[in-house]
C-alpha cells in the first residue's frame, strides 16, 4: 500500500479497495519501523491521524467525494498544527504546542487529508542539508550517509522512502526544490502569494512560500489545488483565481518554448548533472517543445543579495522569540536583558544565530543603504532578467542543483560552501516566480533534479510539462533500496 | 572591512543573543566569511535602479477598521513560560 501515489490512493478509496483507516494504520506502522533509520519525523501524530482517518471514512460513507478525502500527509514542522508540537526544528520551540492551525493545515484538513505527523527540517528553515535541526540530521534514503537536502529534508526523505505519498514543504531559497532534487521527488514552489503564509513560522517573509512535495506532478497538482488561494489573514496573499491544476496536466507541449539560461550550464555545474539535464531537454523536444538559449546575467549576484535580504528579514521575524510569551526560557534569569539573551543564546542553534547577526548588522545604522537597499536593487535586476526572458520563452529549464547530495558533515566547517548549493533555486524566490523540480536520472545511485521556472501564477504550466515528461520517463517511479 | 571580536559582541547585544565566550572567534570568522560573500554585491552597478521590496510589487492590503478577532488570552497564555492573573511574568524591571 505504501507504493501508492496520492492519485492512486484517491482511486483506491473511491473504489472501496481499502479504507483511510486501514491505509493510515499501515503507514503509521511503516513509519515506526523505518523512520529510525532516517529521522524524517519530529512528531508522529498517531491519535490525530487515526481520528482524521475515521472521520474521512465517515464522510465518504455519507456520500462525500474528494481527491484528498482520507489521503495521508505530513506537514513540515513549521506549519502550526493546533495542539501539536510545532518545533521549527529548534530547541526554542521544542515545548511549543501551536494554539491554532496554519491556513495550509486547515485547508488540507478540510479537504479530508490525514496528518501522520510533523517532519524534520533545518532549524527555522535555515539550511540546505537538514543538518541544523535540533532533532538531529535527516538521512537520505538513497544513501544513508548523504544529506537529503534542506530545509524541507524531513518531508523529502519521508516521501522518497515511501513512508507516505506526499508532504508539505516551504521554500525560501530552494527548500522545496533542492531536497526534491536530491531525493528523486517532484516539488513545487508556487508564486509568492499563491499559498497563504498564515500560521507558517516565518523565516524571510518576502521570500517564504509553502508548496507540495510528492513523487509525481499529478500528486503535486492535487495538493496545490487544496493549498492555494486567497487568505485574508495573510497580508501578502494574492487574490487571483485558482485554476484547475489537474485539468491542465495533459495539455500538449507542441510548440512549448523552453529557455535554457547559459548561466545555468557554466562553471560549477557537475558535468554528469549537465548531461542528464540535456537528456531531459531531448525528451521534451520529442514531445514537441522548442528550445532556445537565453541569458539571466544577474543570476551570479543572487546569493549575495539573498544573504542580506533573508537574514535581515529573519533578524526581524525571530525577534519575537524572547522567552516571555512562548517557547524556551532560560533558567533563573538575573534580569530582563539576561532573560532575553540567554533564552535566545541557548534556544537558537549556531546557524540561526549567525543569520540573525548578519541581518542585524545589515540593518544597523550606517549599513542599511550599503547592504539592504543594495540587495533590493539587485533583486530588481534579477526580476528584470526573468521578465525579459519570458518575453521569448514559456518556461525556463536548468539543473536544480550544481552538485549531487553530499555526505553528512562534509560542508559543516564553512557555511558559505553550503549557501552556494542554492545558486540555481534562489533567483525564483527573489523574483517571486513559481519553480518546480522533477526527477531526471541518477549519478552514482544519487538522484538528479531538473528545475522548471514559469511566469507568475503559471504553476499549471510547470505541472503540465512535468506530467508529460513523467508520462514518457520512469525516473520518478524509482524507489531507493530498502524502502 | 572585516568585523573584529568587539563588533560581533556589539551585534550580538543588539540582537539580544547571549554568545558563549568560547564561540566568539569561530562566530567572528563565520560572519566575516558570510560578509565576504555578501560584499560581492558592491561590484554590481545599480545606478538608477529602484529597490524591490515585494516581488509582485503589491502594497499592503487594508481592511475595514472593525473588530474581527475574539479574545484568546487563555489559550495563548497556556503555552507561556510564566503567567499570573492573565499577565506574563518577567524578572523585576524596576527596583
Amino acid at each position: 500500500m505504501h507504493q501508492l501515489t496520492l492519485a492512486e490512493i484517491a482511486r483506491g478509496l473511491a473504489d472501496k479497495k481499502f479504507s483511510s483507516e486501514e491505509l493510515t494504520q499501515s503507514l503509521l506502522a511503516r513509519i515506526n519501523q523505518l523512520d529510525p533509520q532516517l529521522n524524517s519525523f519530529i512528531s508522529v501524530t498517531d491519535d490525530l491521524a487515526l481520528s482524521q482517518a475515521r472521520a474521512a471514512d465517515a464522510r465518504r460513507a455519507a456520500g462525500e467525494t474528494g481527491a484528498l478525502l482520507g489521503a495521508p500527509l505530513a506537514h513540515k514542522d513549521l506549519f502550526c498544527t493546533e495542539g501539536v508540537r510545532t518545533s521549527c526544528g529548534s530547541k526554542m520551540l521544542d515545548n511549543f504546542k501551536a494554539p491554532y492551525n496554519a491556513t495550509v493545515v486547515a485547508k488540507l484538513a478540510e479537504a479530508g487529508a490525514v496528518t501522520l505527523g510533523k517532519t524534520n527540517m533545518d532549524e527555522f528553515a535555515m539550511g540546505s542539508a537538514n543538518e541544523s535541526s535540533y532533532y538531529g540530521p535527516v538521512k537520505n534514503p538513497w544513501s544513508l550517509e548523504h544529506v537529503p537536502g534542506g530545509s524541507s529534508g524531513g518531508s523529502a526523505a519521508a516521501v522518497a522512502a515511501r513512508l507516505l505519498p506526499a508532504a508539505t514543504g516551504t521554500d525560501t531559497g530552494g527548500s522545496i526544490r533542492q531536497p526534491a532534487a536530491l531525493t528523486n521527488l517532484t516539488g513545487l514552489k508556487p508564486t509568492y502569494g499563491r499559498v497563504s503564509r498564515w500560521g507558517m513560522i516565518a523565516y524571510a517573509s518576502s521570500l517564504d512560500q509553502g508548496g507540495p512535495m510528492a513523487r509525481t506532478a499529478e500528486d503535486c497538482a492535487l495538493l496545490l489545488q487544496a493549498m492555494a488561494g486567497f487568505d485574508a489573514k495573510d497580508s501578502t496573499s494574492i487574490d487571483e483565481p485558482v485554476p484547475d491544476y489537474s485539468a491542465s496536466l495533459n495539455g500538449s507541449l507542441q510548440g512549448l518554448r523552453i529557455g535554457l539560461p547559459k548561466e545555468y550550464f557554466g562553471a560549477g555545474l557537475d558535468p554528469r548533472i549537465a548531461e542528464l539535464v540535456q537528456a531531459s531537454v531531448k525528451e521534451l523536444e520529442k514531445l514537441g517543445a522548442v528550445v532556445k538559449e537565453i541569458s539571466l546575467p544577474n543570476m551570479q549576484h543572487a546569493i549575495a543579495a539573498y544573504y542580506v535580504i533573508a537574514p535581515a528579514e529573519a533578524s526581524s521575524n525571530l525577534s519575537r522569540f524572547d522567552g516571555v510569551r512562548f517557547g524556551y526560557r532560560c533558567e533563573n534569569p538575573a534580569d530582563l536583558t539576561d532573560l532575553y539573551k540567554r533564552s535566545r543564546g541557548e534556544g537558537f542553534g549556531s546557524e540561526v544565530q549567525r543569520r540573525i547577526m548578519v541581518g542585524t548588522y545589515a540593518l544597523s545604522a550606517g549599513y542599511y543603504d550599503a547592504y539592504y537597499l543594495k540587495a533590493q536593487k539587485i533583486r530588481r535586476l534579477i526580476k528584470n532578467d526573468f521578465m525579459a526572458a519570458f518575453e521569448g520563452v514559456d518556461v525556463i529549464l536548468g539543473p536544480t542543483t550544481p552538485n549531487l547530495a553530499w555526505k553528512i558533515g562534509a560542508k559543516n566547517s564553512d557555511p558559505v560552501a553550503e549557501y552556494l548549493e542554492d545558486i540555481y533555486t534562489i533567483t525564483a524566490n527573489l523574483a517571486g516566480l513559481p519553480g518546480l523540480s522533477m526527477p531526471a536520472g541518477f549519478v552514482d545511485g544519487l538522484p538528479v533534479g531538473v528545475q522548471l521556472l514559469a511566469p507568475y501564477f503559471q504553476e499549471g504550466r510547470l505541472l503540465n510539462v512535468a506530467h508529460r515528461y513523467q508520462q514518457v520517463t520512469d525516473w520518478h517511479t524509482r524507489a531507493p533500496n530498502g524502502f | 572591512m572585516a568585523l573584529e571580536r568587539c563588533d560581533v559582541e556589539k551585534i550580538a547585544h543588539l540582537a539580544r543573543l547571549g554568545l558563549n565566550e568560547g564561540d566568539l572567534p569561530r562566530t567572528t570568522d563565520a560572519l566575516n566569511s558570510i560578509l565576504g560573500l555578501v560584499d560581492q554585491m558592491q561590484a554590481v552597478d545599480t545606478t538608477g535602479i529602484e529597490p524591490l521590496a515585494h516581488p509582485l510589487e503589491a502594497s499592503q492590503r487594508l481592511r475595514a477598521d472593525v473588530v474581527t478577532e475574539s479574545n484568546q488570552r487563555d489559550s495563548y497564555q497556556a503555552i507561556a513560560p510564566a503567567t499570573e492573573n492573565g499577565l506574563y511574568l518577567v524578572p523585576k524591571v524596576i527596583e
